[in-house]
């Protein structure tokens, strides 16, 4: 007779526990490239199979210009959900981090200190933790048409464009130039970046206080004076303000063209779209004008941040800290593999990677690196693509086009309330 | 003359005035404020006109306004031509009339953005149709979109071909207007088919050019979506226009300046409209 509520009330019981208990719902923000997304879509996996009371949604997020502005429309708003994939270094100090991102200082234990210096408010606090790996801004080429013509890796900029010259006579594009997406036209002048400051050591700190200006500083106006030169050269494809950056990736695997300037992020895409190419594709640090000084720029990964607005900060972090931690480090090479060292203390990559990576890491184990101008400075002007297409495709020259982006500089230190501007 | 009292009281205009007040007029008095402010959507520091300052003074406002003008000029001109010329065609009474009418007005029904990826494809410099079927004749095209001397055209006429439909649409409606009679009278004064094109169609259909030109002027000046679709105002910033040159400022976080563009471009349409409607209203009252 008793036997019924009692069950009624078990289940009533049972029910409520496992409405208090389970589920709570983390959104999480993407920038929506291929690889993030199977990163997230791993991380998240192995985090919900430990914690099964927490499961995520994820969004994608367009990425560009168009995607800063949605992130900070949102971040205003309030409405950028629980966790978010963004930038690191001067475009994450554009989203007046210390107003509007959870500070994160206590869950950087296994971070390394060279991470936790991009992701840092101007108030000191660290807000983010590194998702992904380190990258190199450099020039791929083709393994085999450097057999084929006998070239060797370039040093300077006078052998880069010896071997240019080599590849152009023997009928193949030497340069590949995608200006299609103008993002891609940057690279000479951001992957420079190593030999500007062995050139001048306080060139970001100047900068930053409106002492140091592209124009009137000879060694980081060479990386403008690049493109023309390659332009100048004819070493170009001919669609080159057409194509797109999938036709560069393209065109260095398969063997159209000799050299891509790019980040290594590309390696996935090489990866996955040519795969059989894989071991065909190389990759140097820009050569600057000396050989014995030769090293490479570094951009650091983006970084996962919980918006100040979120409702649910501690789920969020606890998540966060799984992500930095090595066991989070280890699923996302498991899902991605290894395209460069990752930013967490003793996480090691695999014993077997693509011949890129292995041209990459000797860079990172002999020191030879530097960290690129926007992670050293939170200034970069936003019509840096659109000039150094010009210069690139001989509209503008050199001196004309490092002046106007002097310009473009001054206007973002002033939306940012810089000191000095 | 004494105002006659409306019947109505004034209460009746309330639903209307609130959403007027609510969704335009707020907005844009808004917009002005911001844009004497520097604005980073979560604080706005007042900055006077420095954000009209730094616009002027962009390297590329001379010449996305230089391209602006000469955009909505040409499209403008091109359609009004080329829309009488199509509508003159279609009322002739020729085959398939009613197909080709369709035909015609279908590019404007089509989206915008989608019309501008499928000519930046058929433009393609190497791999484009309209190359290819170039080299089969021997000649080597251009690279239509981004040749830096010729972008801005190609931009041009691709709103051409898509907005021409819309002129012709609005010139048949004015030559149906247009009575029988004064062709009828024409004919009997020994007039040919140019004479009677230029002496009765042409004036007749004033009322139809003045919308035609307004109508594609201003959706020339602000012209924005074709070339953000097909160019980005590139390559550099040879195709960019006063619209695309606010956009870019709106993504690099320059709200208020971008805003203070934005109400640059309302100035500048004003000031040609106004006195352009205005001129073309009282010629054909002249009349």
């Amino acid at each position: 007779m008793n036997f019924t509520p009692s069950a009624a009330f078990l289940a009533a019981f049972s029910l409520m526990a496992g409405l208090a208990q389970a589920d709570t719902v983390l959104s999480v923000t993407t920038d929506g490239n291929a690889e993030t997304v199977t990163a997230i879509e791993a991380l998240t996996k192995a985090y919900t199979a430990a914690h099964p009371d927490v499961t995520f949604e994820i969004e994608n997020r367009p990425g560009g210009a168009e995607g800063d502005n949605l992130v900070k429309t949102r971040l205003a708003t309030g409405e950028a959900g629980d966790i978010l994939q963004y930038n690191s270094g001067s475009l994450f100090q554009a989203l007046d981090p210390a107003r509007n991102l959870a500070d994160l200082s206590d869950i950087q234990t296994h971070v390394l200190d060279s991470f936790k210096t991009v992701v840092t408010a101007p108030d000191g606090t660290v807000r983010g933790v590194p998702f992904g790996a380190a990258m190199g801004g450099g020039i791929y080429y083709n393994k085999k048409i450097y057999a084929d013509l006998g070239l060797s890796v370039p040093k300077s900029w006078d052998e880069f464009m010896a071997n240019n010259a080599k590849i152009k006579e023997a009928g193949k594009v030497a340069v590949a130039t995608t200006f299609g997406d103008t993002w891609t036209s940057q690279l000479f002048v951001l992957g420079d970046y190593f030999n500007v400051q062995a050139e001048v050591p306080d060139f970001a700190a100047n900068y930053t206080a409106n002492k140091a200006k592209y124009a009137s500083t000879p060694a980081a106006m060479r990386g403008f004076q690049y493109l023309e030169d390659v332009f100048k050269g004819g070493y170009m494809n001919e669609d080159f303000g057409a194509a797109k950056f999938d036709d560069g990736v393209r065109m260095v695997a398969t063997g159209e063209a000799a050299h891509y300037p790019m980040l290594t992020f590309a390696l996935g895409n090489i990866k996955q779209n040519f795969p059989e190419n894989l071991e065909d594709v190389g990759f140097f640090a820009q050569p600057g004008p000396s050989a014995d000084k030769n090293g490479l720029t570094v951009w650091m990964p983006s970084a996962l941040y919980i918006p100040a607005a979120s409702e649910h900060q501690a789920e969020a972090k606890d998540f966060l800290s799984f992500v930095a931690s090595v066991e989070g480090c280890n699923t996302m090479i498991g899902a991605i593999g290894a395209t460069g060292p990752y930013l967490i203390k003793d996480c090691a990559l695999p014993a077997e990677v693509p011949a890129a990576v292995a041209d990459m890491l000797p860079y990172f184990q002999a020191g030879a690196t530097a960290p690129a101008l926007e992670f050293l400075s939170p200034i970069k002007g936003p019509a840096l693509e659109q000039i150094t297409v010009e210069v690139g495709s001989g509209i503008r020259p050199t001196a004309e086009a490092a002046a106007l982006y002097d310009q473009d500089v001054e206007k973002q230190a002033k939306q940012l309330g810089l000191p000095n501007w | 003359m004494i105002r006659q009292k409306s019947p109505y009281p004034y209460w009746f205009v309330l639903p209307a005035a609130v959403v007027f007040v609510t969704l335009f007029l707020v907005p844009t008095l808004a917009s002005l404020w911001f844009s004497l402010t520097r604005w980073d959507l979560f604080t706005a520091h007042f900055i006077g006109l420095d954000n009209y300052r730094q616009f002027f003074k962009e390297p590329f406002l001379i010449q996305g306004l230089g391209n602006t003008l000469v955009y909505a000029v040409l499209t403008s001109v091109s359609k009004s031509v080329l829309g009488l010329l199509l509508a003159v065609l279609l009322t002739s009474g020729i085959l398939w009339q009613g197909f080709l009418r369709a035909v015609v007005f279908f590019p404007v029904l089509v989206s915008t953005i989608g019309i501008g990826i499928t000519f930046a494809a058929l433009m393609h410099p190497t791999k484009g149709a309209i190359n290819v079927a170039l080299a089969w004749v021997g000649i080597d095209g251009p690279a239509w979109l981004s040749d830096p001397a010729l972008a801005l055209y190609s931009v041009a006429f691709i709103d051409l071909w898509k907005g021409v439909g819309l002129a012709t649409l609005i010139y048949i409606a004015g030559l149906a207007a247009i009575s029988p009679d004064y062709y009828e009278a024409a004919r009997i004064d020994g007039a040919t088919r140019l004479q009677q094109f230029w002496r009765v169609t042409v004036p007749l259909v004033r009322p139809a050019t003045v919308t035609v030109v307004t109508l594609s002027l201003i959706g020339g000046l602000r012209s924005f979506d074709i070339i953000w679709a097909t160019t980005k105002g590139g390559p550099g910033f040879a195709s960019d226009v006063l619209a695309s040159v606010i956009y870019k400022q709106y993504q690099a976080g320059f709200y208020g300046l971008a805003t203070a563009g934005n109400v640059i471009l309302f100035a500048l349409i004003a000031l040609i409209i106004l006195p352009l409607t205005w001129w073309l209203n009282k010629r054909e009252v002249d009349l």
